[in-house]
């Protein structure tokens, strides 16, 4: 292969790779916006993969995609209804809700899948060129020849910022996240703009989920999912709470998972493959490290809306 | 102007929380372009009449009749310090988003009130005086004609009381209704047209402004001669030297606190006396700043800095001296020394087993009192101890502080209230912009807030 | 986090609740089961059977995973208790298990007197070293530890990976597995042929010292201070708050350390992939369960290790996937936070 083939393949490798991560995030970004830090989000991007996989395997990635948002929404429900009114830690029932989806997942996959799942094979969603845009050197196969998930993923960027800085939902629902207190003030709905966030983010986590089994792996297999979610947390720290930055953050992420492709496109031995396995986990770390002091939470995240700040 | 019919009547409302009643038969009435007083003492039934008349929560009897929007300006402010101003404003207006359309109209807003306010700043970085600005630009922005202010000169120097008073008349002088909520007589003898004073939940003076004298607001207030404001304590300097401030902390010669000083300080929030005040407890490291002897401190924060809520009475007597006590605990004696805490400090409402937020916060500070005091520090500090505390509370908590330094310590206390702080002090310092320097305990009134300020006395 | 301080006075904590939460729970699994199309009945015999029908299923099953889920469950409730929440377990243990893998082929030649206390020691040593990142993260950075112990229970399961197929991979190179530990390293039964080990014994003596110590020492205090309210516990105690959460967290990952090297030492004698079933997030429920309170947590332990054991039995027997159990593990959670959350 040329450097250039291989720079190509990294590139759409990376986005690729990225788009869950994208997706999942910007939904984590509307979520923490409103104070609601999901850590259920991994459990939302769960069941959004088993969804799809559900419908596609009858044939239909519309089904899926449906079936996904539908996983994802009761993971979120879940979480807001035990967190946001029953104003349990939102922390600790998080990590219930990702640990009820293992389960539930793993035996609705056993259910229907068999045990043979491991075997699944999933029609996958084929890459689009998009015409014109497709056709730019370089940036165009990176870009623009990739699934049409990965495009819902590249509107959902501005629209993410739209919502939240330009609409009324978006002013309350950030209200909601900083102070949730004068929010009520305001005469802010406080837990039902929680709610409507940490709702908005299961949908987006479980179109993440449909995205890893439709548009990469094209199959489903118990935990699949493998922390991608607590990384698209880490990518919100990164990203600043900002779709802009978000989407830099996933790239970041998709490259660092990219790069065993490119490792092994390239043969370079030596290098253990379990580090490269463990790379987007490390970088995670750093980024957080290295996020947090520039970037500032919304002071109400992960508190109790009642609670004094 | 009497011609003008109200835009807010409150008729005959009584309420009661549980069997206390709160408010025993209470009518007011304000009209456009009025400023009307409601005074009384902590506890006399203000906040819940207002709270009726905004409608967050239903007289038990009694009419509200609203004929325009009221709304209600905190003490605490409301706004979102991440949020601009223009955001705040939309979020108080109900207009669709913050965005340029909300600038805008922000701006707009801001010009019609003659507010020095920037519709794009972060409100984390406005000062006090701006922060209560735009509390009253979004009680604006809601459209209301009818603001309720409660107790709006409490955190501003004098100077700026003044221009606050100012921007009340002008938006009386717009057509407003205004209720302004004080217990400070000077300010509303000089701004307010007509006056209510409740005491304990009743009515005790109604009527035009003109011909009241503080004599007879006070009066109406406390029920008898208005206390003694000033008390006399022993000329200051004649204990031992316990607390030296120097420079860059002082200009010139540097302060020596002495025990037996009932040291108060005086400043606008966000001067740094926060910080002066944990470094004289030893709490923080401050350049200038020397104490010898031992310290104790009454943290401004009751509830979530000197109490643990869900503990019991004795682990919070624990807490203050688990860093220095025994290894192993003995609850038995601790559950005794607490009991006795309690009845020489005269706590009521808790037993040594009763967690900390089952008292209420006259005796939670009480409970803090005895158990800082109690271990007789040399240097005590006290930070706006008397906060929310009605006025036998705030009466004993002056006693106890007296009492501390007339058997020995030197007590340092900051107050919001400037004049709790002349009252209680027998040595004035004023701190503006992280210097400090002492002013003659009979300086007037008027000359300490210039100093606030910074401005030459 | 939320969760009611439980007075010191309250020495057994509500039995009423905890069985309960988990009747509830198993209760909500089996009706899962049933609508999933699962045969529940056969499901639920096969889990009593597997738990507790026979004494080989309580002293060879139960008591088996009991032992790691107590340890765990104690590291979880020490650093809750003072405020900081370890979701690191999991790697902890993974790395428990390294550390006490690669000191356990060393110690061949050495009395198990010796022997033991080394590979339990090098459990402890590897699992605090594991959350050393984290709380450097928490101390100098300020990124909460919830999720950087999380992200490195992944790059521990990379570690793992990479020990069985490298560095402590197995003489003849063909397993992604350790060779045995020494026979002197291994944690002897304590009713043989019993499978229920030493280390059951060890995890109820570290939750009798953790009682005391919460009760009655200073530093037991200490902890439920800094987590109650950490500016009361700096303004008015003059605690170090940073400093006390940095120690639970290292205690914290000892003992989940601990845990795995007793998993080692004392069940599988060889490091393997996967040898947690998720562990590390049972211990949570066990935690909550048991309401944060070392005799709560021996019972909550004992209980969830029943549903360990009677998972292997119900997958064998009635062919429901083990994941399941998992269910419960959040039902009871979820329970215990609402049912113990503050009010107000």
């Amino acid at each position: 292969m040329s450097d250039d083939a291989i720079l190509i393949g990294f590139g759409a490798a990376t986005v690729r790779v990225a788009t869950p991560l994208l997706l999942a995030a910007l939904g984590e970004t509307v979520s923490e916006r409103g104070g609601v830090l999901n850590l259920g989000i991994e459990g939302a991007m769960l069941g959004g993969a088993l969804g799809a996989a559900v419908g596609a395997a009858q044939g239909s990635a519309v089904v899926g995609l449906a079936l996904a948002v539908a996983a994802g929404l009761v993971a979120a429900l879940l979480l807001a209804a035990v967190s946001v009114w029953g104003r349990a830690d939102q922390i600790i029932a998080g990590t219930a809700v990702t640990l009820a989806a293992v389960g539930v997942t793993g035996l609705v996959a056993q259910r229907t899948f068999g045990s043979a799942g491991a075997g699944l094979e999933l029609a996958t969603l084929q890459p689009v060129e998009v015409p014109l845009l497709g056709a730019i050197p370089v940036v165009g196969p990176v870009l623009f020849r990739q699934s049409l998930l990965t495009y819902l993923g590249y509107l959902l960027i501005p629209l993410t910022w739209w919502l939240l800085y330009r609409t009324r939902f978006g002013l309350e629902l950030r209200a909601s996240g900083e102070a949730p207190t004068s929010a009520r003030a305001a005469g802010v709905a406080v837990r039902w703009r929680r709610t409507a966030g940490a709702l908005l983010g299961g949908a987006l986590a479980g179109l993440g989920g449909a995205s890893l089994v439709l548009a990469q792996v094209g199959t489903f297999t118990e935990k699949m999912t493998a922390g991608r979610g607590f990384i698209a947390i880490a990518i919100v720290v990164l990203g600043r709470w900002h779709p802009g930055g978000v989407a830099l953050a996933a790239l970041l992420f998709g490259a660092a998972t990219a790069l065993q492709y490119l490792v092994q496109a390239s043969g370079h031995g030596g290098v253990p493959w379990q580090l490269l396995l463990a790379l987007p986990y490390l970088l995670a770390l750093v980024a957080l490290a290295s996020a947090v002091g520039r970037a500032r939470a919304p002071a109400g995240l992960a508190r109790d809306d009642q609670e004094e700040s | 102007m009497s011609a003008r019919p109200p835009l807010l009547t409150l008729s005959h409302i009584s309420h009661h929380f549980g069997a206390a009643p709160v408010l025993d038969d209470v009518s007011l009435a304000v009209r456009a372009g009025e400023v009307h007083a409601l005074l009384g003492e902590n506890g006399a039934g203000k906040t819940t009449l207002m709270r009726i008349a905004t409608g967050a929560i239903a007289a038990r009897d009694g009419s509200v009749a609203r004929e325009a929007p009221v709304a209600m300006v905190h003490q605490h402010f409301t706004s979102i310090p991440a949020f601009t101003v223009a955001e705040n404003l939309a979020l108080a207006a109900g207009w669709p988003h913050g965005g340029p359309r909300g600038r805008d109209r922000a701006a707009e807003l801001i010009a019609r009130i003659g507010l020095p306010l920037d519709p794009t700043a972060r409100v984390d970085g406005l000062s006090v005086q701006l922060r209560q600005r735009l509390e009253i630009a979004q009680a604006l922005a809601t459209s209301a004609r009818v603001l309720l202010l409660d107790e709006p000169t409490a955190v501003l120097a004098p100077r700026e009381v003044a221009e606050l008073l100012s921007l009340v008349r002008r938006l009386a002088a717009e057509g407003a209704a205004i209720v302004l909520i004080s217990h400070k007589l000077a300010e509303v003898l000089e701004v307010a047209d007509t006056v209510t004073v409740l005491r304990a939940g009743r009515v005790t003076l109604h009527g035009p402004m003109a011909g009241q004298t503080a004599t007879s607001l006070s009066e109406a207030m406390i029920g008898g001669a208005m206390p003694p404001r000033e008390v006399t304590l022993p000329a200051p300097g004649g204990g031992e030297p316990l607390v030296r401030l120097g420079p860059p902390l002082v200009a010139d010669a540097p302060l020596v606190l002495h025990a037996g000083d009932v040291v108060g300080i005086a400043a606008i929030e966000g001067n740094g006396q926060r910080d002066l005040l944990r470094a004289i407890a030893g709490h923080r490291a401050l350049a200038g700043v020397e104490v010898e002897g031992t310290t104790g401190l009454v943290p401004e924060d009751r509830g979530l800095e000197g109490l643990i809520g869900g503990f019991t009475l004795t682990e919070n007597l624990l807490l203050a001296e688990v860093r220095d006590g025994p290894a192993w605990l003995g609850w038995g004696a601790l559950e005794e020394r607490t009991a006795t805490l309690l009845t020489r400090w005269d706590v009521r409402g808790g037993t040594p087993r009763s967690a900390a937020r089952a008292l209420s916060g006259g005796n939670q500070q009480k409970f803090i009192l005895g158990r800082t005091l109690g271990q007789a520090p040399d240097v005590v500090v006290a930070e706006d101890p008397t906060r929310g505390l009605d006025v036998a509370a705030t009466a004993e908590v002056h006693a106890r502080l007296r009492t501390a330094a007339a058997e020995g310590a030197c007590v340092v206390v900051h107050a919001s209230d400037l004049d709790e702080v002349r009252s209680l002090a027998t040595r004035l310092l004023v701190m503006h912009e992280g210097v400090v320097r002492e002013l003659p305990r009979d300086t007037p009134r008027a000359s300490v807030g210039d100093a606030m300020l910074g401005l030459p006395a | 986090m939320n969760t009611t301080v439980v007075s010191r006075r309250a020495a057994v904590p509500d039995l009423v609740l905890t069985l309960g939460a988990f009747l509830l729970g198993l209760a909500l699994l089996l009706a899962f089961l049933s609508v999933a199309g699962f045969d529940a009945a056969a499901g639920l015999a096969a889990l009593w059977r597997g738990a507790f029908g026979s004494r080989y299923a309580l002293l060879s099953a139960t008591l088996v995973p009991a032992a790691p889920l107590l340890l765990l469950g104690l590291a979880f409730a020490l650093a809750a208790r003072a405020g900081a929440l370890n979701i690191g377990m999991e790697g902890q243990f993974a790395m428990g298990a390294i550390g006490a893998t690669w000191v356990g082929l060393a110690v061949g030649g050495w009395s198990p007197l010796l022997a033991i206390p080394a590979v339990l020691a090098a459990g402890l040593v590897a699992g605090a070293a594991w959350i050393v990142v984290p709380v450097v993260l928490r101390w100098r950075f300020g990124v909460t530890e919830v999720i950087s112990t999380l992200l490195l229970n992944f790059v521990a399961e990379a570690a793992v990976s990479w020990a069985v197929t490298g560095p402590l991979q197995e003489a003849s190179r063909s397993y992604p597995q350790s060779d045995p530990i020494a026979m002197s390293a291994r944690l002897p039964r304590l009713l043989p042929p019993d499978r229920v080990h030493l280390g059951f014994v060890v995890a109820l003596a570290i939750a009798a010292v953790l009682w005391v110590i919460l009760a009655r020492h200073r530093l037991g205090f200490v902890w439920r201070a800094v987590g109650a309210s950490p500016r009361a516990a700096t303004v008015t105690g003059r605690l170090p708050v940073e400093r006390v959460a940095a120690t639970v967290l290292l205690l914290s990952g000892a003992l989940a350390g601990l845990g795995g090297a007793i998993e080692v030492s004392g069940v599988s004698a060889a490091l393997y992939q996967n040898l947690s079933p998720g562990y590390g997030f049972t211990a949570i429920a066990v935690a909550l369960l048991g309401r944060l309170h070392p005799a709560g947590i021996v019972v909550a332990a004992i209980l969830f290790g029943a549903l360990q054991a009677g998972a292997g039995a119900m997958q064998r027997d009635a062919g429901i996937p083990a994941v399941a159990v998992h269910v419960v593990q959040a039902v009871v959670i979820l329970v215990m936070l609402l049912a113990t959350r503050r009010r107000g």
